[in-house]
């Protein structure tokens, strides 16, 4: 019993090797592209989605949330949602401004 | 009286309570950042020009404590990994290095803050670094909470190892939670305020 537990927690670091390289790899990537200067609007979607993926590597791997109880699932999909507002609130008033 | 579900799982929830306590904890803190970066893009939507992150702040800097958070991120789990696999001395070697790497970060941090300061760059200075300082101040703040509550896990606070060693387990992973919270923060205050 104690060496199928053993087994899993092995797997689990082989993942957490394989996120870690991930990260790091993408945090070049970040860093490399910001060099180039792009323009503003796809400098921002660019760097935004890569920071995207990581967060998700993070949350999913090292904070096993790909795994975790469905009462986790839903409080996180609520606060997604209102972190969402939170970010269109700020435009959508310029928006309207029509600035 | 005994503290329940702190190893078993609530019928009803499914979790032992301490980790449905976390998760609710850092939802309202994404409430908070979130807060905070809603008025990043208010003050940067409505500001006539802002400057780019790079002509103001160091990125070679940066990007190591970037690094180092990451690492740390993974000495982390690794810890609570080496518990499960009841290996004390290894856990105390990861949350070691875990906490060693979190104080890097405030040391390569501290040198940033005082670079700025040496130039004149205060939060008063501009809406830049008015939002600059408060983004990465607050999350300083919670790297410091994040090295109180490790170092007490690998300082008395281990003793638990040998009375109840499920619940110390249970205790370093949700520890763990915030701290890749923390990492998880720094992931997206690094291209928003130094890359773009």
């Amino acid at each position: 019993m104690e060496t199928a537990v053993d087994e899993s927690i092995r797997k689990h670091v082989r993942v957490y090797v394989t996120v870690f390289i991930a990260l790091m790899a993408l945090t070049l990537i970040t860093v490399t592209l910001s060099t180039l200067h792009l323009a503003t609007p796809v400098a921002i979607v660019v760097a935004l989605c890569i920071a995207g993926i990581k967060a998700s590597l993070v949350a999913a791997y090292f904070m096993h949330l790909i795994s975790e109880k469905k009462v986790i699932v839903a409080a996180l999909t609520l606060t997604v949602v209102l972190f969402l507002v939170l970010m269109v609130l700020p435009v959508s008033h310029f928006a309207d401004r029509g600035l | 009286m005994e503290i329940p579900y702190t190893v078993e799982p609530r019928p009803d929830t499914g979790l032992y309570n301490a980790k449905l306590g976390i998760w609710l904890f850092l939802a309202s803190e994404v409430m908070l950042f979130g807060a905070l970066f809603s008025s990043y893009v208010l003050l940067r939507v409505g500001a006539t020009t802002w400057p780019h992150g790079y002509e103001h702040l160091n990125i070679p800097l940066a990007t190591v404590n970037t690094v180092v958070l990451i690492t740390s991120s993974v000495t982390m789990v690794m810890s609570w990994a080496s518990l499960a696999m009841k290996n004390i001395r290894r856990y105390r070697l990861y949350m070691g290095a875990t906490i060693a790497l979190a104080c890097v970060f405030l040391v390569i941090k501290g040198f940033e803050y005082a670079a700025k300061f040496e130039h004149g760059l205060y939060p008063s200075a501009s809406t830049f670094m008015a939002i600059y300082f408060t983004l990465t101040g607050l999350h300083g703040l919670h790297i410091v909470g994040g090295v109180i509550v490790n170092s007490y896990l690998l300082g008395p606070g281990s003793r638990m190892w040998k009375t109840d060693p499920a619940r110390f387990t249970n205790r370093v992973e949700v520890a763990g939670l915030y701290w890749h919270f923390v990492d998880l923060v720094w992931i997206f205050l690094f291209p928003v305020l130094y890359l773009l």
